[in-house]
């Protein structure tokens, strides 16, 4: 195996591994600072952060001789017997320079800015940087102006990386940004007319390693070093994008990517990135009600219409109570819930019929993939977790059933009560299809908002979001993936995990690992969720295969 | 000195000296008929491998050699570009060329295309250069009415097409790899290398970059023969082993505070007293010099006693400069003042800077600031140690940038402060009495936009 000497420390390396001196460094738990070299982009090796010194020992005779000047770390392919110093004192006073020289044309306006507290020109500034500024003051000023409806750009505050000229380029192939300018003028911008509004553009703020590029969904809206953040899964479609939701006081301000090579690499699309607002939604259904004739007339004088508040702990029993004795039941399991609130409702469903019609959820739809050139890939189906469900179905001997066979089993008649549930952040159900389930002696829905179908519902319970709830997602190619609740989903609302666990009887506080261990025991398919999964989940197949 | 009858510039001041007519009549492109049909691609490069020929263009390097490079066999393209963005200040060698005997360097083109197996080639022009592009473009149109251009050239089997690129107007399209970048349609930002373009240059296709009077040389060459060539010029010096020598006749571009400003022929080696007394007629106005610029603004600067150093490729090295550069030679006169002369260097630079790497951007335009508050009478001697510094950590030797322009940017810094700190301190102390000690930061002048 090569072995690759970082600060005096050997470390090896893979044979067939075309490693940088920065990602080497890493593994010997040294950190080469860097702006401008990022994994998924091209190498320009042009900030000069990662200058380092480098050297090669000779196999034989074990003597080392050292390259006469700093080399880019990034730019430089490690080899077995490649030396890497990342700590003498002119790699040092190299990186001290770069950092004096970056700070020249920037405003410092720290105080005002989004990236404050994760600045990596703040952090290496305290890091490598001179104790005292020995330019010339500069007077203030900081420009912004929009580059695209999501992204603003802070002028001045750039350091000129250009990650985000070359994801443009290379990753969403779009190439809306580009470099004006020369010398210390130069300025990142957007060609006149062709503001930068791709799927992907959010990335951009990402990848910016100042606070030149910000949010205007985040902009202003809390200090980073107040968020908490959450590995968490994108529930926006069914590539289950890994993301951070990043979150203070129950409230979520913004979604990162997180890397995950086997799934989204660096990137998550806008609709993802932005796709968290309706988890605070005003319209949401928070209050837990059931239409009953007793209750009396409404205000209107309309009896079957009105919503009567109840207690969790009665939706329990009086869950069950309705169900139980309304005949045949047809249950749909939504591709919003994860593998164990699947698997715990097509539990609860059997216990109250067993004779119960067991079917996927409505599956949205948006059209067709779309596949970016760097090979990122929006999904058209707009849920997370078909492919989990489905499993689950099959177990329950429910393999196939879909939607529209449960609308068919609801049409012609052969259920008599229906539980739906849904949880999709947009309307999904019209008027006629709603119709369809008027016959229905007791129909639940468990929905985020209101639709035409929780109208006509005897319970209406409320759902939760992505960010709100515990377990794992299958993505489309078998990617499961395990995370934890980010936030509280709203005073009063129960995750739909934590009523399913209460209708099965079981004792103490909602556990998905122990769900999910049961599944792993009683699926075959499932068997690798039987561990803990690694942050960046498992691929399913995989395991049958071994 | 001996007397030297010029070669390349044999066409200057000859009426219709640029047409094909007059060339062949100066035996211009029989040396390309008879090579193409007695020679193989490899011996014209071992031919100009032996005259010793460096390139024009600046870096010096040897120009047989870099042929070599090129991989053998290459199954596609294989591309062959002229530098002919020709922008350091003070240099116009090769508009005189490209002007007044365009034939000559199209010649030059063609032998080399056929040597690297070359079957495009790209000319790289300045944009600032409308009589070149005019007087070349038509050269190459009677070139392929003449059968001298296109396909099969003169019955040998040999092809090639050679086109007039327009550059995109900056200093930095005149580094090697980013004139590629340029080439391509890209802004001209440098490379990162290796690759270099010999293995992967336009269109990342093997690629040959060489100068316009690297060319002219190579017709020369071709025509006149090694011995010829290496009777021109100065030897290798033996006690140095990386010297190769400096082989050949050398076009100087003598400017500044001189009698006869111009581009004048003489063997490599002439030093540059020799130049301004002989060609140049002396400094003018009766007055004496006070330094020079050797070969461009960015090869640094000679002291008036320093102008006995021979103008070869090793000379102006021993005297601190960065090389010979483009032999522009710019003089100037005991009137000039040095804080003056950097600040001009540094505003060049400033603007010029691609913008690219970290310490060349921000470095350029600091110095710059720090030499407009200098003259604006606020400057400080603290000052001068980060001139320095600046000069002495910027650029490709230090490893602090991807192209060599850096260095070329820090050189006038270098030599200017290092050669004229006495006239910088007492400049600092007689404008700014008060302040001169100061060593904290102070307030930074807005600089007048420099576009």
């Amino acid at each position: 195996m090569p072995v690759v000497i970082v600060d005096g420390q050997e470390i090896e390396i893979g044979a067939d591994e075309r490693l940088n001196c920065i990602e080497a460094a890493r593994r010997a738990g040294v950190e080469i600072p860097h702006y401008c070299w990022h994994p998924g982009l091209s190498v320009v090796a042009s900030c000069r952060m990662c200058l380092i010194e480098t050297g090669q020992r000779d196999a034989e005779s074990g003597k080392i001789s050292m390259v006469p000047k700093l080399v880019p770390g990034c730019q430089t392919p490690v080899r077995d017997g490649t030396v890497i110093v990342t700590e003498s004192e002119k790699v040092k006073e190299s990186r001290a320079r770069v950092e004096e020289a970056l700070l020249i044309d920037h405003p410092i306006d720290c105080p005002i800015c989004d990236k404050a507290g994760e600045c990596l020109l703040q952090d290496y500034h305290f890091q490598h940087g001179q104790p005292e500024r020995r330019a010339d003051i500069q007077p203030f000023h900081s420009r912004k102006r929009d580059v695209g409806p999501t992204v603003a750009l802070f002028v001045d505050r750039c350091i000129m990386c250009t990650r985000c000229v070359r994801f443009t380029r290379e990753v969403a192939g779009t190439g809306e940004l580009m470099v004006s300018s020369r010398g210390a003028k130069e300025e990142i911008d957007v060609f006149p007319g062709y503001p930068l509004a791709n799927k992907l553009a959010g990335n951009v703020v990402d990848l910016c390693p100042v606070g030149a590029l910000g949010d205007k969904d985040f902009l202003y809206q809390q200090r980073v070093w107040f968020l908490k953040r959450e590995a968490n899964v994108c529930g926006g479609c069914s590539a289950g994008c890994s993301i951070y939701t990043e979150h203070n006081q129950d409230t979520v301000y913004r979604l990162k990517p997180r890397e995950n090579p086997q799934v989204n690499t660096w990137w998550i699309c806008d609709e993802g990135r932005y796709g968290w607002h309706h988890l605070h939604d005003e319209a949401r259904i928070l209050a837990v009600g059931r239409r009953d004739a007793e209750a009396g007339p409404d205000r209107n004088g309309d009896t079957a219409r009105r919503l009567i508040p109840v207690e969790w702990a009665d939706v329990v029993t009086g869950l069950r109570r309705d169900l139980g004795a309304a005949g045949r039941l047809a249950v749909a399991v939504s591709p919003m819930l994860t593998v164990e609130e699947a698997w715990m409702l097509c539990a609860v469903a059997r216990s109250i019929d067993p004779e119960a019609y067991l079917a996927l959820g409505h599956v949205p739809n948006a059209g067709a993939d779309e596949t970016f050139p760097g090979g990122f890939t929006i999904r058209g189906e707009k849920c997370p977790n078909r492919k989990g469900v489905e499993e689950v179905l099959a177990v329950f001997g429910a393999a196939g059933h879909d939607w529209h066979g449960l609308l068919a089993e609801v049409a012609d008649g052969r259920a008599s009560a229906a539980w739906i549930t849904a949880g999709y952040p947009q309307p999904w159900i019209d008027e006629p299809t709603a119709e369809r389930f008027t016959g229905l002696s007791c129909l639940v829905v468990q929905d985020l908002f209101e639709t035409p179908l929780a109208k006509l519902a005897t319970w209406v319970l409320p759902a939760t979001g992505f960010a709100e709830r515990a377990g794992t997602w299958v993505n489309v190619a078998h990617h499961a993936q395990s995370f934890r609740q980010a936030i509280r989903p709203p005073a009063g609302v129960w995750p739909e995990g934590r009523l399913f666990w209460n209708m099965l009887g079981r004792r103490g506080l909602y556990d998905p690992g122990s769900v999910r261990r049961q599944v792993a025991e009683s699926v075959p398919m499932f068997a690798a969720l039987a561990d803990e999964l690694p942050a960046t989940g498992v691929d399913l197949r995989l395991r049958q295969l071994a | 000195m001996t007397p030297f009858k010029p070669v390349l510039l044999e066409a200057v001041g000859v009426p219709g000296g640029h047409t094909l007519a007059s060339y062949r009549s100066r035996g211009g492109y029989a040396p390309l008929e008879a090579l193409l049909r007695d020679k193989q691609p490899g011996d014209v490069v071992e031919m100009v491998k032996a005259s010793g020929l460096r390139g024009r263009g600046g870096a010096g390097f040897s120009t047989g050699l870099k042929w070599t490079f090129l991989p053998k066999d290459h199954p596609g393209p294989i591309y062959l570009c002229v530098n002919a963005d020709e922008s350091e200040p003070g240099t116009f060698n090769n508009r005189f060329l490209m002007e007044d005997d365009p034939h000559q360097m199209l010649e030059g083109t063609i032998i080399s295309s056929f040597a690297t197996r070359a079957t495009t080639a790209y000319i790289y022009l300045r944009y600032e250069y409308p009589r070149s592009w005019n007087r070349l473009q038509a050269a190459i149109d009677e070139c392929y009415a003449a059968g001298l251009l296109g396909k099969n050239i003169l019955g040998s089997g040999f092809s090639l097409d050679i086109y007039l690129h327009r550059g995109a107007a900056a200093y930095i399209c005149g580094e090697e790899t980013g004139l590629i970048e340029s080439l391509e349609g890209k802004r001209a930002w440098p490379r990162i290398k290796p690759p270099f373009p010999a293995i992967e240059g336009v269109f990342r296709k093997p690629t040959v970059v060489n100068n316009v009077e690297t060319m002219a040389c190579v017709a020369q060459i071709a025509r006149r023969g090694v011995d010829w060539f290496k009777s021109i010029g100065v030897p290798a010096d033996p006690n140095n082993p990386r010297d190769p020598g400096s082989y050949g006749p050398k076009l100087y571009c003598l400017s500044g505070h001189v009698e006869k400003p111009g581009c004048y022929e003489a063997p490599l080696g002439i030093t540059l007293r020799e130049l301004v007394d002989h060609f140049g007629g002396g400094v003018w106005k009766g007055r004496r010099a006070k330094a020079a610029i050797p070969g461009g603004i960015s090869m640094g600067l000679f002291t008036e006693a320093e102008f006995d150093t021979p103008l070869d490729f090793a000379g102006p090295g021993r005297v601190g400069c960065l090389g010979l550069g483009t032999a522009a030679v710019v003089v100037l006169d005991e009137t000039v003042s040095i804080v003056d002369f950097l600040h001009n260097s540094c505003r060049f630079f400033a603007h010029e800077s691609c913008g690219q790497c970290t310490p060349c951007r921000e470095g350029t335009s600091w110095s710059l600031r720090m030499l407009e508050r200098i003259r604006a009478g606020k400057g400080r001697l603290k000052d001068l140690d980060l001139l320095l510094e600046l000069g002495n950590t910027m650029g490709m030797m230090p490893g602090s940038t991807i192209c060599g322009l850096a260095d070329g940017a820090a050189w006038p810094i270098k030599n200017a402060v290092n050669k004229f700190r006495g006239e910088f301190e007492d400049y600092i102390k007689r404008t700014n009495p008060e302040g001169w000690m100061v060593t904290e930061p102070v307030p930074a002048l807005q600089i007048v936009g420099a576009h």
